[in-house]
């Protein structure tokens, strides 16, 4: 007698449940992360063991190039209603006696980084190449007879009170720039600085203490 | 987990029927590929985060206070940073009313450089710190995150004996140099460590240093 073979039927499960679910969270996801903006200049930070991480936001950030270029940032704040930006464009542009378009105003809110003297910020706003725009950001000039760095951060620091400061400097500036922007923090009451570092862990342990000598 | 539609096999000279034609579509490239973007996002937004190095510096203060606390000179270690990632240091103070002046000691960034010299002068805080660690980890002692970093910055706060570091960083020193002395501080567990300017008369003994 033959026997009756059963239909070989393959085991099939309902993915649709799965399928929602994954949907669900990419959609958050892709919802709540905020990419990183472009920043104004290649920077490369030197290593520390330091495991802290950076405010996501309230955060002033003064970008140390290499070739010393200085450029500023700052953020809108926790609360997008806020817009520091803007209000802090329209500050400096007061103190600069520079009249700011509404339209410059809001497109300054929500770019990043930059870099150039107060002059050229106009042009900078309304150039579309991104070529142009990068040949403008010649570095926020400090020197001691017009230090427009000292005006933005004395400005950001009034439009956003609680806002800190991190500096972000490239392994290879020299120090000395580096100091004379902590200086001009510090003149600015800010004496509390985030530096900007790569992780890199590094164990010591008892054994790494030399034996005592006396 | 994928279903293979199997074909049935028509019987030849059979009637020929209408294939019956399954309507479920596999979705597993789908779920593939919303895996994928799901380990993608979640990766980056975690590891996008940049990591801080905190330091504090005093206030400027013009004004000279009238009770500077006196250190002991032999517990102060001067460290001089300059061109090309040399560190010099050199123990107590240099006064030139006072000679003879210190000599320079040069020493580098590597792991028997200045961090052997900084937990040699650090020991007694360094060990204490670093039994406090392992008796956690071991589970001898059971405590939270915060109070470990409490019960080490108290064990810092009451130092007496460790180093009193003085970072100084000439005209030609890169950024980096006063990332990674910071950082042996931190490494190191040193108690006291300041920021300062250096001086003319350091200047000077830098320039006599060995190279």
């Amino acid at each position: 007698m033959p026997k009756i073979k059963p239909p070989v039927r393959t085991p099939h499960i309902d993915m649709t449940p799965m399928v929602d679910l994954f949907s669900v969270l990419l959609i958050f996801l892709l919802l709540t992360a905020s990419f990183r903006p472009q920043e104004a200049a290649v920077i490369t930070t030197p290593q520390s063991v330091s495991e802290k991480t950076a405010p996501d936001a309230d955060l002033m950030t003064i970008f140390i190039s290499r070739d010393g270029k200085v450029y500023f940032n700052i953020d809108n704040g926790k609360d997008t209603s806020t817009h520091f930006r803007s209000k802090l464009l329209v500050k400096i542009g007061e103190q600069y006696k520079i009249q700011f378009t509404k339209a410059e105003i809001s497109k300054f809110g929500t770019m990043s980084s930059f870099g150039l003297p107060i002059k050229n910020l106009k042009t900078w706003l309304n150039t579309k190449d991104s070529k142009e725009k990068e040949k403008l950001q010649t570095g926020i000039p400090m020197d001691s007879t017009d230090n427009q760095l000292a005006w933005w951060v004395r400005e950001a620091r009034l439009t956003n009170v609680g806002a800190e400061v991190a500096i972000k400097g490239d392994a290879d500036t020299d120090y000395k720039i580096v100091k004379k922007v902590m200086d001009l923090l510090q003149d600015n009451k800010v004496n509390k600085f985030n530096l900007v570092t790569n992780l890199q862990k590094q164990e010591v342990t008892l054994k790494d203490v030399p034996p005592a000598t006396k | 987990m994928a279903e293979i539609i199997q074909e049935e096999k028509g019987k030849k000279g059979g009637k020929r029927r209408a294939k019956k034609q399954s309507t479920r579509i596999d979705m597993t490239p789908m779920v593939d590929l919303m895996c994928l973007l799901i380990t993608f996002f979640m990766l980056t937004t975690a590891f996008s985060k940049a990591k801080v190095m905190v330091i504090t510096m005093p206030e400027k203060d013009n004004s000279e206070k009238p009770d500077q606390p006196q250190i002991a000179a032999f517990r102060t270690l001067n460290i001089i940073l300059s061109e090309g990632d040399k560190v010099y240091y050199y123990i107590g103070m240099a006064d030139p009313k006072k000679p003879p002046l210190p000599t320079l000691i040069k020493t580098d960034f590597s792991k028997d450089g200045i961090r052997k010299i900084l937990l040699d002068k650090n020991r007694d805080l360094f060990t204490k710190i670093a039994e406090y660690r392992e008796k956690r980890v071991t589970g001898k002692i059971v405590v939270a995150d915060t109070t470990l970093d409490n019960e080490i910055k108290k064990m810092k706060r009451d130092d007496k004996k460790g180093p009193i570091i003085l970072i100084k960083a000439d005209e030609k020193a890169k950024y980096k140099d006063i990332v990674n002395i910071i950082d042996e501080m931190a490494i190191c567990n040193i108690a006291s460590y300041a920021i300062v300017d250096i001086n003319s008369v350091e200047k000077d003994m830098l320039k006599n240093a060995p190279k």
